[in-house]
């Protein structure tokens, strides 16, 4: 390629960032000291291989922001001449995402969830104490986000300070006394494993987010609170690696009819069978496969995956390996959501712990056959979760969806047959080699068999990740959780997070099973179950649902990118009180918008884009009128 | 070529070898196999690897298009031209979708009635579309009406950047459809001067930290302007007529003619209006250019009406 890049100057700490992933510069053609001699009448041919890394081109940005807190023009160009990608297509990247920011910062960022979940709990009065938002002071400045998967301890904020080790602290319940306060641990020396305490201080830790933790029933999150994870050893005392063993005996085409057998599906939202899935990528002609872990976890309500990544992250790296094997891929990746800095932490400690002790690498536990992980952190866009746009962060291009078909299984992640699971579905492979397909489909009912995690959060007493089979009742999470919080009735309960739907008090005694919730017209998605009581400000909720699909579309396609507009327009009006004849209008057009986003989207971001608001608006829940909250004030 | 004209003088012509008989060339494509498919209620057959546009295109069906163009990738965005396929969960881009044996498809059901009328709506009440051929004709049909989202709904409204001498960039009237992108990038230009940058509704077209054009990598060779369909991207010559008010495309002639810059032979068709050029572009279906021409071909024309210095 005949690229034209500006030669500006990288700042000494901005070239040590991307040096510090991309090596030193070669020479002065691609940003290095330039010396005559050498580099005045050479013509190269095709890219060095570091040139042809477009997918470190993410990483360079990320490392970018990482070290300064935020990425100059200078930075970018520098970036584009190293990797040789075009400057207008690296702006394009950088631009993409929430997390990078291109003009200048203070080094200290306060992201302070204001979603529906926080929001239910105080959000924006922690935000009104914050004063302005993105003022200065003192090095540090704070910003509205989106869900920071930490409902369960709401209200949450995660505190950012960029240098050469960055560090990051999470403040949650956030208040701006304790954001303040957190400042001074962020300040500190970095210690990623720092939450990792031992014996029962972990388990105490562990039971604010997992109340269920240390009780022998356990499956999936047997291990959750009792293990250290940071220990191989530990994970393999607790039955760690049996199903990979389990996995070497049956053999490629074993594991596939055990997963069959066990009629495992999909936990990322869309209950895909993961035996089809794999089967398909290991009966492709192309032998170069990859396996994608799907650790973006964004939907609002959801944070199952990072309790998962974070206390038991051995269990994801095993049930990895298995899908390399059985589907003949030599390269996994986990693309770990960037607000989950401890997730990403552990899971890179339990790589390279696995990989030292000959789990992963040339030679996976003696097999012959070779699989090892790589991590990629994502920087701020709920759409890179969906599997095409994922690919195309990982590639180094913008997290636009692809349009399928192809489907990964046969074009996937660098055109590859991919086989690409969500975090969950992954942790329960070993569970279900190690009890055997016929055992893991005994529980459950139907089609929903295995164990299954709810993150319940909202109004109710004890917030938190719970392990129950399917089949279980809100009712029976309800009581899990100790009621409501606050002794008022349950109003609704979004199920499946913002791209799930309502459902009303009615529904507490409905199956959490994929046919039982299709028949009520839900869906269970990722296993959110979000409680509101009836002193929740609904229509508030709608419009933050609203606004997060407009800040999160990727702008490909126009339904989406200006129907998540148009719908969060048409609320706004709502909430003035318009009359009546107004009122029918804008139910009118939000019912038009929703069918073309369902119908015409390219991806499942706009196809769900107004279903929970079309579902709030059917049960008479979130009206405007209708359904202020009973309280003053009250959220 | 040989001695017959020979004047009688002692001379030898050179005689050139035979041509080789076996002419290197790619060995014949099979014509590719028909399949059938319903559309409409109708049968139809195509051409293996047709999509549903040319298989709806070969019965007369007209299908909307903002985001298509024949001589670029399919980026499947702008979604006015699904049609409903039996089977699909959602609408199916009839641009970019295959037209695959036995499928059946609807054109004109009411599902993709709604949607078509919503992407206009919704374009329509963001964008300045009002150069942009074929729109109008499409809202009626579809009934669109943009006004309906009311007086306070975001746009793209926007200044016009002007920002060099050959052309001018209005992105008010950007629908994003892509095509711009891909002819800079790999369909034409390789020159990836512009890119999307942003995301949803802040998605725009930019070039490197919105530097001006000329700061760019940007050689104008206008491959953008040919693409696109809303008039964002035009010619500064037509952008001062139209603020002068003397833009009249009903007196205007076009002239197709061979580029004399230099030895490709690019087909350029000549825009004159009260005899004198205005714009330059080159037909899609140019077996030389496919539409794309160079700085000298698409911008090199003032020397035409330039009066004849001095000597002549
Ligand atoms: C907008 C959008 C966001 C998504 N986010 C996630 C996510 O964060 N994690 C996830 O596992 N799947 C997510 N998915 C679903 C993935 O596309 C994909 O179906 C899933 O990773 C497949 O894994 P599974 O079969 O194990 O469920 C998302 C889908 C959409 C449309
Ligand atoms: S539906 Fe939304 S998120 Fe998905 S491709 Fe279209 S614009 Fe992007
Ligand atoms: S004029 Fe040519 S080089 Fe410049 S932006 Fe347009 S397509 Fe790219
Ligand atoms: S400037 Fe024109 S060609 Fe480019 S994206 Fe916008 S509408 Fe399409
Ligand atoms: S962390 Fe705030 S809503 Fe999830
Ligand atoms: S023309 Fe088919 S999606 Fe735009």
């Amino acid at each position: 390629m005949d690229l034209r890049i500006p030669h500006s100057e990288p700042s000494p700490d901005e070239r040590a960032a991307v040096d510090a992933l991309l090596g030193a510069p070669a020479s002065g053609w691609d940003g290095g000291d330039r010396d005559v001699a050498l580099d005045g009448r050479v013509a190269r041919r095709g890219l060095r291989a570091i040139e042809a890394r477009r997918d470190l081109l993410l990483p360079a940005i990320e490392a970018v922001q990482a070290r300064v807190g935020w990425v100059s023009k200078a930075a970018l160009d520098y970036i584009a001449r190293r990797l040789t990608v075009p400057p207008a297509e690296v702006w394009g990247v950088a631009s993409f995402y929430h997390l990078i920011d291109l003009e200048p910062a203070p080094p200290v960022v306060a992201h302070v969830c204001d979603d529906i979940a926080c929001r239910n709990a105080g959000a924006e009065d922690v935000c009104a104490a914050l004063g302005a938002e993105g003022a200065v002071a003192d090095g540090a400045t704070w910003k509205r986000s989106p869900c920071l998967g930490l409902c369960e301890l709401a209200p949450a904020a995660l505190l950012v300070r960029a240098g050469a080790t960055p560090t990051t602290e999470v403040v949650a319940p956030a208040t701006a006394a304790a954001i303040a306060t957190a400042r001074a641990a962020v300040d500190g020396p970095a210690d990623a494993s720092a939450g990792a305490r031992r014996g029962d201080a972990r388990l105490d830790e562990v039971r604010r987010s997992v109340p269920q933790a240390g009780d022998a029933s356990l499956q999936l999150l047997a291990r959750v609170g009792v293990v250290d994870p940071g220990s191989l050893d530990d994970y393999r005392r607790h039955g760690g690696y049996r199903g990979l063993t389990r996995a070497i005996e049956l053999g490629g085409a074993g594991v596939i009819a055990e997963l069959t057998a066990g009629r495992l599906v999909g936990r990322g939202g869309a209950a895909f069978p993961t035996g089809r899935k794999w089967q398909a990528v290991a009966g492709q002609t192309e032998r170069t496969r990859y396996v994608v872990c799907n650790a973006d976890e964004s939907e609002p309500g959801t944070f199952k995956d990072r309790i998962l990544m974070e206390w038991d992250p051995f269990a994801v790296i095993e049930g990895m390996t298995i899908a390399g094997l059985t589907a003949g891929a030599e390269h996994g990746y986990v693309y770990v959501r960037g607000e989950y800095p401890v997730a990403a932490a552990r899971l890179q400690a339990a790589i390279d712990a696995a990989r030292a002790a000959g789990l992963l690498g040339a030679d996976v536990a003696g097999t012959g056959a070779r699989f090892d992980v790589e991590i990629r952190r994502g920087a701020g866009a709920y759409i890179c979760g969906e599997e095409t746009s994922l690919f195309n962060s990982l590639e180094g291009f913008r997290g636009e969806p692809r349009s399928k078909p192809p489907y990964p299984v046969a074009v996937g992640l660098f055109g590859k047959p991919t086989v690409v699971n969500n975090v969950e579905t992954l942790a329960n492979v070993p569970v279900l080699l190690t009890a055997g397909g016929a055992a893991f489909a005994a529980q459950g009912s139907g089609t929903s068999t295995g164990p299954k995690l709810y993150c319940v959060s909202g109004h109710v007493a004890r917030p938190g990740l719970y392990e129950a089979p399917f089949g279980v009742t809100v009712r029976d999470l309800l009581a899990l959780a100790g009621g409501t919080s606050r002794g008022r009735p349950v109003r609704a309960v979004l199920l499946g997070g913002a791209a799930g739907s309502f459902v009303g008090a009615d529904a507490l005694d409905v199956p959490l099973t994929l046919e039982g919730l299709r028949a009520i017209g839900a869906t269970l998605g990722s296993g959110v179950v979000m409680v509101f009581d009836d002193g929740a400000d609904l229509p508030g909720v709608l419009r933050r649902i609203a606004q997060f699909f407009r800040d999160e579309s990727c702008g490909q396609c126009v339904p989406c990118r200006v129907g998540t507009v148009r719908q969060d327009e048409a609320l706004h009006r709502l909430a003035a009180r318009p009359p009546a004849a107004a009122v029918a209008d804008d139910r009118a057009l939000l019912a038009e918008l929703g069918q073309a986003m369902r119908d015409a989207s390219i991806c499942g971001l706009g196809q769900t884009a107004s279903a929970a608001i079309e579902s709030a608006l059917a049960l008479g829940l979130g009206d405007p009128v209708a359904d202020a909250p009973t309280t003053g004030g009250a959220r | 070529m040989s001695a017959d004209h020979d004047d009688g003088a002692d001379r030898v012509w050179f005689e050139p070898p035979p041509r080789s008989v076996r002419l290197p060339m790619a060995p014949p494509t099979p014509a590719p196999a028909t399949i059938t498919l319903e559309i409409d209620g109708r049968e139809v057959q195509v051409a293996d690897g047709s999509s549903l546009l040319d298989a709806c295109a070969s019965i007369g069906v007209e299908t909307p298009t903002l985001c298509f163009l024949k001589t670029l990738t399919p980026v499947n965005a702008c979604r006015v031209c699904v049609v409903e396929l039996e089977g699909s969960r959602t609408l199916v881009p009839s641009c970019a979708r295959k037209a695959e044996a036995g499928m059946k498809v609807h054109t004109d059901s009411p599902r993709v009635r709604l949607s078509r009328k919503l992407v206009l709506e919704l374009l329509g009440s963001s964008v300045d579309l009002s150069q942009a051929p074929d729109v109008a004709r499409w809202m009626a049909r579809y009934d669109a009406h943009p006004e309906r989202f009311g007086a306070d709904a975001a746009t793209v409204a926007q200044p016009v950047k002007d920002d060099n001498d050959l052309y001018v960039r209005d992105y008010a009237r950007c629908i994003l459809c892509y095509k711009c992108v891909e002819a800079c990038g790999t369909d034409a230009q390789n020159t990836f001067a512009i890119a999307v940058a942003g995301r949803g509704f802040d998605a725009r077209v930019a070039t490197e930290a919105d530097v001006p054009l000329p700061a760019s990598a940007c050689v104008y060779c206008g491959n953008c302007i040919g693409v696109c369909p809303t008039n964002a991207l035009v010619f500064k010559s037509e952008h001062v007529m139209r603020g002068k008010g003397t833009w009249a495309p009903e007196r205007q002639t076009t002239t197709d003619t061979i580029c004399s810059y230099c030895g490709v032979g690019c087909t350029l068709t000549l825009h004159a209006q009260d005899g004198r050029i205005v714009k330059v572009t080159s037909p899609l279906d140019a077996s030389v250019t496919e539409g794309n021409l160079c700085i000298k071909g698409r911008f090199g024309f003032d020397f035409v009406d330039d009066e004849p210095a001095g000597d002549g």
